[in-house]
């Protein structure tokens, strides 16, 4: 049976990107070997180590770029990542210095909000109700 | 010929007066957030095509003003066009004539 066992985000600097995924959003690191110029480089969610993998996938591609730039004009989170409760970790974010393109925002069935990877990506963080 | 057109143009659409309800609760949101809330609160499944071009009338009528910050867009009302309503057709009493 087919299953998702990785999915991309693009980022501007492998380095940089680790740093904030680990060490802001609390992603940890998985796997950090070099592929080519790059390093094949995934970080998973301490509550499932063995779950999905988050490949922190270089943004060099020439597309890339015009891409990730006008997802970000319009405000566009293009990647979005569960929490068990959204006010609360704006703040535990906030005071980590993240800042938050959308802040705590209930739509009904869901509340997310959305912040800056500094990476270059939009990410929204969601709980559904 | 009527000074304030664009300004009774723009409050005369529903989905924008629901567009001003949600700046009014919240200022200064992406266009993101604003299609998020109109789909997901109201059930207006507009294009980002359709959003954008209700906001560009809204910002015709000086009702919504744009502003950048970094890498941001942000949407922020600006109630006071509306003021030219009430000095139009003055409100002489606070409570309705019984």
């Amino acid at each position: 049976m087919i299953r998702i066992n990785i999915t991309s985000v693009l980022v501007d600097d492998q380095a940089k990107a680790l740093a904030f995924y680990t060490e802001k959003l609390g992603f940890t690191k998985k796997t950090d070997v070099p592929a080519g110029g790059a390093r094949w480089l995934t970080v998973v969610s301490p509550a499932d180590p063995d779950g999905v993998e988050l490949l922190l996938e270089p943004d060099g591609h020439p597309a890339a770029g015009p891409f990730k730039k006008a997802l970000v004009d319009d405000g566009i989170p293009y990647t979005q990542f569960a929490v068990d409760d959204v006010y609360a970790e704006v703040e535990r974010l906030k005071g980590l210095g993240v800042e938050f393109t959308q802040e705590a925002t209930d739509l009904g069935p869901v509340v997310t909000a959305v912040l800056d990877d500094t990476c270059g990506n939009l990410i929204q963080i969601a709980t559904l109700k | 010929m009527d000074a304030d057109v664009d300004l009774f143009k723009a409050i005369g659409d529903a989905t924008r007066r629901t567009i001003l309800d949600e700046l009014t609760e919240r200022d200064g949101q992406t266009l993101f957030e604003i299609c998020g809330r109109l789909a997901m609160k109201h059930g207006l499944a507009l294009s980002r095509q359709a959003v954008s071009q209700h906001l560009a009338v809204l910002e015709q009528a000086g009702l919504v003003h744009t502003r950048r910050q970094g890498r941001y867009k942000f949407h922020h009302l600006d109630t006071s066009p509306l003021r030219s309503i009430v000095e139009r057709w003055p409100i002489d009493r606070e409570e309705p004539n019984p």
